[in-house]
């Protein structure tokens, strides 16, 4: 598939042609519809692992996944169905929940001491590396316009709101894309 | 192995995925091109992701073997 001569390596190489007509770029792109600590932590493995490795990593954040960069502590929603939302799924790496056996907290609790144990790297510090590692996070516009979050809810590296085109750019000129 | 000279040790001992994969990247940008390091983790999942991580990258394994409960392992960065 390579010529011999190359002197790219098969990651680097380009092979396709993107929808866009630009070449395809050694680059993940990753949309992050879940909330659900376990999942998080896949998209911020994948990412970490990704970026380690050399590729261009942008991550998209919608709907539930908007949790995961979310300060801690914030009190979001204006209207009163928005801020019940606030109150009742508080954001933030450390206060979301499994996707299974949460258990009104007692699942995370317990998944998080497994995890300790294990010496396995907590969610907080698998974001940080992955700030560290230059990984682009966006967050969706319309999906914060229905949770009635604000960017001045999440982290400082998150970029402004984009929308699907700006996904479908990124998605379109990468390698890989998952949807978790 | 008489010309490999090691600039770096890293200690990955205790690290999980995807750390043992994050220190090496990272530690192969401090060293020169044609500089080897060497490492050792205890993450039995280093055994498959290294020789990935070397072939996504394109630097060189050098060698990568199980020593008791610990894995060592060498990579030269190639460029």
């Amino acid at each position: 598939m390579y010529p011999a001569d190359s002197t790219t390596f098969p990651a680097e190489a380009t092979m396709h042609v993107s929808s866009n007509g630009k070449p395809v770029k050694n680059k993940v792109t990753m949309v992050v519809f879940s909330g659900d600590m376990d999942k998080v932590m896949a998209a911020l493995i994948i990412a970490t692992g990704a970026a380690a490795s050399g590729m261009e990593v942008v991550m998209f954040f919608t709907f539930w996944g908007l949790k995961a960069i979310q300060k801690p502590n914030q009190a979001t929603g204006k209207g009163l169905f928005g801020r019940m939302l606030g109150v009742m799924n508080r954001g933030g790496l450390d206060a979301i929940g499994p996707s299974r056996l949460n258990m009104g907290g007692m699942g995370r609790w317990m998944f998080k001491k497994m995890m300790k144990v294990k010496g396995v790297t907590p969610l907080t510090e698998l974001y940080e590396m992955a700030v560290d590692l230059d990984v682009k996070m966006m967050p969706c516009q319309m999906s914060m316009d229905v949770m009635e979050f604000d960017p001045k809810n999440f982290q400082d590296n998150v970029t402004e709101p984009v929308g699907v085109a700006t996904m479908l750019e990124h998605a379109a000129e990468s390698k890989v894309q998952f949807f978790i | 192995m008489s010309d490999v000279i090691i600039v770096k040790s890293l200690d990955l001992k205790g690290l999980l995925c995807p750390m043992p994969v994050v220190k090496i990247a990272k530690a192969i940008k401090e060293v020169q091109p044609g500089e080897i390091i060497e490492a050792f983790a205890t993450d039995p999942g280093v055994m498959a992701d290294i020789p990935a991580w070397c072939r996504t990258t394109g630097n060189e394994l050098i060698t990568l073997e199980k020593q008791d409960k610990q894995f060592h392992f060498v990579v030269r960065r190639t460029r």
